[in-house]
């Protein structure tokens, strides 16, 4: 049971967001924002579907099913990972895995975030900076680690339930790549 | 004479020089700024059964667990402003179960202590506690969240090395500021100061 009475069947953050619509506004604005406007800003290297690979990694540091599970699809619907193997490995081991050094190193910061804002060093950045990230990309790496700190905590701090089903993570991870982040609940194909 | 050797803390891009802590990064990138700022003044300033001044309880304690300086001073003050004294902020800190406030509270800032650990270290009996004080679906589901929006901004703040200015008088001023104006951007934002 979830620690508060959502309407039962909502998966994850669909629970506490229909519950309390006002803030799920602001919310999704903000991941809307952060993951998929400023992709395309000139002063932006880092794709929609990186940007999403951040906020799985982050996740799976705190050990968020549902969030790394959506993310993580949407991340490979980007990527064109169908088989999930690109993001198991960066959930894995990212310094190993198939991807650029200048996103490993973001993924470096972005793991200094998920365990305290403190815990990013100057030398992350220069890293970064050397293999290419700008200012920009910096900010949003942080700034996405941080925001997936708060939407994670929402998520477990309230108990919600997840659907185990990857078809349906599919199906959702289409929906936000064609859609973006709203109020509709695409979980469902239509039956 | 020899120049002194100065060691300047620096935030790790450049920011504007005449605003420290969260109020740099939230100038620097507007379209970020508007939905954390909403989301802020609903949360701390909208109607709600808790007080304001019970929400930046919440808002303190998690920033101090956080240790981010810049966030627990300004919402301290802000909690202080709006409690009319000075001694609850503190408490609440340093112990929760013996700090002056309601069975009810010290439920909702343990959930809150919780959620700053991780969301899976909520405990449904920290919940049942909760509940049990009197606490209802929407305090605890805003107390939650809330403790989550600041571990975002915390993160932010420190993971950017913001600058965090040291004299009290800055967060008087900070402190009047979200009490009295809130948490959305004001017309025109924050022009430097003339030189």
């Amino acid at each position: 049971m979830p620690h508060i009475d959502f309407v039962p069947g909502l998966p994850g953050i669909r629970g506490p967001m229909a519950f309390s619509p006002e803030t799920a506004r602001p919310l999704n604005d903000l991941v809307n924002v952060l993951l998929r406007s400023n992709a395309t800003h000139p002063d932006s290297t880092l794709s929609e579907g990186e940007r999403e690979l951040i906020g799985t990694y982050v996740s799976s540091r705190n050990d968020c099913f549902f969030c790394q599970t959506i993310h993580g699809a949407v991340a490979s619907h980007h990527l064109g990972d169908t088989d999930w193997s690109l993001i198991q490995s960066v959930k894995q081991d990212y310094i190993h895995a198939d991807i650029s050094e200048k996103l490993k190193a973001l993924l470096t910061i972005a793991g200094s975030v998920q365990q305290g804002g403190k815990h990013v060093t100057t030398d992350q950045i220069d890293k970064a900076r050397a293999e290419g990230a700008t200012d920009r990309d910096i900010h949003d790496t942080i700034l996405i680690a941080a925001a997936f700190c708060m939407f994670n905590r929402y998520v477990d701090g309230l108990d919600t339930r997840a659907p185990e089903n990857p078809e349906l993570y599919r199906y959702r991870a289409q929906k936000v790549a064609e859609y973006g982040y709203t109020h509709e609940d695409h979980y469902m194909p239509p039956a | 004479m020899a120049a002194p050797i100065l060691t300047y803390i620096m935030p790790h891009i450049p920011l504007p020089d005449h605003l420290p802590g969260i109020t740099g990064l939230l100038e620097y990138r507007l379209d970020t700024a508007m939905p954390i700022r909403e989301l802020t003044q609903i949360l701390l300033r909208g109607e709600s059964t808790l007080t304001q001044g019970e929400r930046e309880l919440i808002a303190a304690l998690v920033s101090s667990r956080n240790c981010t300086n810049f966030c627990n001073a300004a919402h301290t003050k802000a909690a202080d402003l709006l409690l009319g004294e000075d001694q609850t902020a503190a408490a609440v800190k340093a112990d929760i179960e013996t700090a002056p406030i309601s069975e009810k509270m010290k439920a909702l800032l343990q959930i809150a202590a919780q959620t700053q650990k991780s969301g899976r270290a909520v405990t449904s009996e920290a919940v049942d506690r909760a509940h049990t004080a009197g606490a209802t679906d929407r305090e605890i589901h805003d107390t939650v969240l809330i403790a989550a929006l600041f571990c975002l901004y915390n993160k932010y703040v420190d993971g950017m090395a913001t600058v965090t200015p040291t004299d009290p008088a800055y967060y008087d001023t900070l402190g009047d500021r979200i009490v009295n104006r809130g948490y959305n951007r004001p017309p025109g934002g924050y022009p430097a100061p003339q030189k």
